[in-house]
């Protein structure tokens, strides 16, 4: 374990990268992470990792993938138009079912947007993005400490189910400055052999093929299967999450990344005045945790889903609840960030069930 | 005055009747048969006896379909077969002794 | 050299189809050169022992199952990133022959980027580009190579400069890059064609394995499809309508520039 260090999201998770045995790095500079980029190019090469600052995203992922392919940690890390360019090369990827760490900080948009952070990718992270039937493993950090930690269990998830992943960070998570400790890891220690990459066909093997081309509609098909029946071993095995003062919550916030972090400080203030009032806050979100949504259903009347942008996640909440409760939304855009404050008075409004002003009708879902 | 005798195979059954080879053949050794083979191509045959094992089809053959071969090399042995009379000196002329009765100068 | 196939009585094996090309049959048009290309780069794999240490990247193209072919490890890449595919291999695995195999869609359509940065990095790798100036796998539409006036399913009034531009010699562009070591262009149509091209490969491998910087063969080749001759007259078609425009022969050799005439200003 290192000494606790004050440091900004994005160079924690460079640094964790290093410590998690990434050997490949290949990014391209875009506001607000170029810091992972800049952090590795000094820190990373002196350890001994090829880190390069390439033409594009669509470089970046390709590499990515021959990189992982020929059986590297390797990682990429972008901000929302390049993530978007990248979705051609994580569906490759994940057909081919290569292990590799996606890093988005997520700005807003859409289109060029803004620098300013956002969640307006959820849907992008969580329902494809890229063509076809595919999942990325989605971790969202809410802290510097996570930006590092999340790191290590990207790497052995990818590994461990030869499938990208994904953190889903935000702006304001990359730039800000938080104490951050770095675990024990030993990658020899993680990492497992991997007998498919292409390393040079040895006379005591069959040549490894890395493709996600399959023509005969019945192989297409049975890659499709292989890859759904994984995914369900993710959703039963992998679920993340934390909850927080929901044994007698009648009220459910659920947020996420930064936004969980505002949403705890508005339930604890809501609870001081005397609301029942919990927080669950998805940790994965893919595979996203509806089976805790059913479980606390039953108890609530009423779900909160606070997000910074016009209501992405709330349509798994509503998947999880079900119509059992009613599920309100709230949320800001384009790099507004809502205040613990303005999560109290929505929280407030739910329990007096006071008609809802006409100006809050264009943020309710 | 070496006289190099060489001989192909075609894998008929992968030949795709392109017609390459019979282009690149410099002995006019290659021709298209009549028949067709499994995929529907008239392939490639030998019709002459005169290949010299150049290997110019192999090289231009898409498909590999073509081996080449040439006369085996000589066993050592050497018998002489003549003697020019020259007016300063006589010129032996032997020849390597080939298994099956070919001679190879 | 060893064959797959016993020799008659009294005679010895000379040519063989090389241990290192499948016995899958190839699915190119007959008279193609993806299929000599592929045969030669093989044989010079198997010639030079280097089988176990060989990957290669498929592109997307009619070469798109090369890996059906050539029994090496490798990686299919995207549609035009298979330099970027192989700069990725080849940093984790540097001791290792790497080569792409593309198109001239795939190098120099959606591709152009990642061909030029990974030839400007110097990434010590050998990428195979086959000019045929046609699409033939998506069925016969302009390259970026289609020459002027060659009729194509995008072009069926022949290609006209002043809406679709120049065919574009990106070879000779790549040979400017410093970062470009060895930059050739052949043509497998001839005997003497296909025993050149063999050389080129032989000596790009060398130049990896010295590590010498990014080596280009780009090999101007026939599409009978999408040209709609037969396969002798492809090739015939190609020597007086292609050559003028590809001039074969090398561009840029030990890293210096050749002094070259022919092709257009």
């Amino acid at each position: 374990m290192s000494e606790p260090r004050l440091m900004e999201g994005n160079e924690a998770l460079a640094e964790a990268a290093i410590r998690a045995g990434c050997r490949g790095y290949f990014g391209y500079p875009i506001t607000p992470q170029s810091e992972v980029l800049e952090y590795l190019a000094g820190e990373g090469r002196k350890r001994g990792m090829v880190v390069l600052q390439v033409e594009s995203e669509l470089a970046a992922i390709n590499m990515v993938y021959g990189a992982a392919g020929a059986g590297a940690r390797a990682m990429t890390s972008s901000s929302s138009p390049g993530i978007s360019l990248m979705q051609e090369g994580i569906s490759y990827i994940a057909c081919a079912e290569l292990p590799c760490l996606v890093v988005n900080v997520n700005r807003g948009g859409p289109g060029l947007g803004t620098i300013q952070p956002s969640q307006g990718d959820y849907f992008q992270a969580t329902k494809g993005g890229g063509h076809g039937d595919y999942h990325l493993i989605v971790l969202a950090p809410a802290s510097v400490q996570e930006m590092a930690d999340f790191v290590y269990d990207g790497f052995d998830l990818a590994d461990k189910y030869r499938n990208p992943v994904m953190i889903l960070a935000d702006g304001a998570l990359g730039q800000m400055m938080e104490k951050v400790v770095f675990k024990d890891y030993d990658p020899k220690a993680h990492e497992p052999a991997k007998p498919w990459a292409t390393t040079g066909k040895t006379p005591d093997r069959a040549r490894n093929i890395l493709t996600s081309l399959h023509i005969q509609p019945e192989k297409m098909e049975e890659i499709n299967l292989r890859l759904q029946a994984k995914y369900a071993r993710i959703s039963r095995e992998e679920v993340r999450f934390e909850q927080m003062y929901t044994d007698d919550a009648e009220i459910l916030v659920v947020a996420y990344g930064l936004m969980a972090r505002i949403s705890h400080r508005a339930v604890e203030m809501a609870r001081i005045r005397g609301v029942k009032v919990g927080l669950l806050r998805p940790i994965t979100l893919w595979p996203y945790p509806y089976r805790v949504l059913e479980e606390l259903a039953p108890r609530l009347k009423g779900v909160l889903v606070v997000e910074m942008n016009a209501g992405q996640m709330v349509e798994d909440v509503r998947l999880g609840i079900n119509g059992k409760v009613p599920v309100e939304f709230f949320g800001r855009m384009g790099g507004m960030i809502p205040s613990p404050d303005d999560i109290v008075g929505k929280i407030l409004a739910m329990t007096t069930h006071a008609p809802k002003p006409v100006e809050e009708e264009a943020h309710a879902r | 005055m070496a006289s190099v005798r060489g001989t192909i195979t075609i894998d008929v059954e992968t030949c795709k009747g392109c017609e390459l080879c019979i282009e690149a053949c410099p002995q006019d050794s290659l021709s298209l048969s009549k028949e067709i083979n499994k995929q529907g191509y008239h392939y490639a045959v030998l019709v002459e006896d005169n290949c010299t094992g150049c290997v110019n089809c192999a090289l231009v053959c898409p498909d590999a379909v073509i081996t080449v071969y040439r006369t085996r090399k000589e066993t050592g042995k050497r018998e002489q077969v003549a003697v020019i009379s020259n007016v300063r000196q006589d010129i032996r002329v032997t020849v390597d002794e080939v298994p099956g009765g070919r001679v190879d100068i | 050299m060893p064959g797959k196939h016993p020799a008659p009585e009294g005679f010895e094996v000379v040519w063989d189809k090389p241990e290192a090309l499948t016995d899958t049959r190839m699915h190119y048009c007959p008279g193609c050169g993806h299929g000599v290309v592929h045969k030669i780069l093989m044989e010079a794999v198997d010639e030079l022992g280097i089988r176990a240490e060989t990957i290669g990247v498929a592109p997307v193209g009619c070469s798109v199952f090369a890996y059906n072919y050539l029994d090496v490890d490798m990686q299919e890449a995207a549609h035009g990133r298979a330099a970027a595919v192989a700069t990725g291999i080849k940093r984790m695995l540097p001791d290792r022959y790497v080569f792409s195999y593309q198109g001239d869609g795939d190098l120099a359509a959606i591709g152009t980027a990642e061909t030029i940065h990974a030839a400007n990095r110097g990434e010590n790798i050998l990428v195979i580009f086959i000019n045929n100036a046609i699409y033939g796998m998506t069925g016969g539409q302009m390259a970026p190579t289609t020459i002027i006036g060659m009729k194509t399913s995008t072009t069926p009034e022949g290609r006209e400069v002043s809406t679709q531009g120049f065919p574009f010699r990106i070879t000779e562009l790549l040979a400017m890059l410093p970062g470009a070591y060895y930059v050739t262009r052949q043509a497998v149509h001839t005997p003497n064609g296909v025993r050149s091209f063999k050389k080129a490969v032989l000596k790009a491998f060398q130049a990896q394995k010295e590590k010498k910087g990014y080596c280009l063969i780009e090999v101007v080749s026939n599409c009978p499809s999408g040209w709609k001759l037969t396969p002798v007259e492809a090739n015939k078609w190609m020597e007086k309508n292609m050559f003028p425009v590809y001039p074969p022969g090398d561009l840029k050799v030990d890293g210096k520039l050749v002094e070259r005439k022919g092709g257009p200003a």
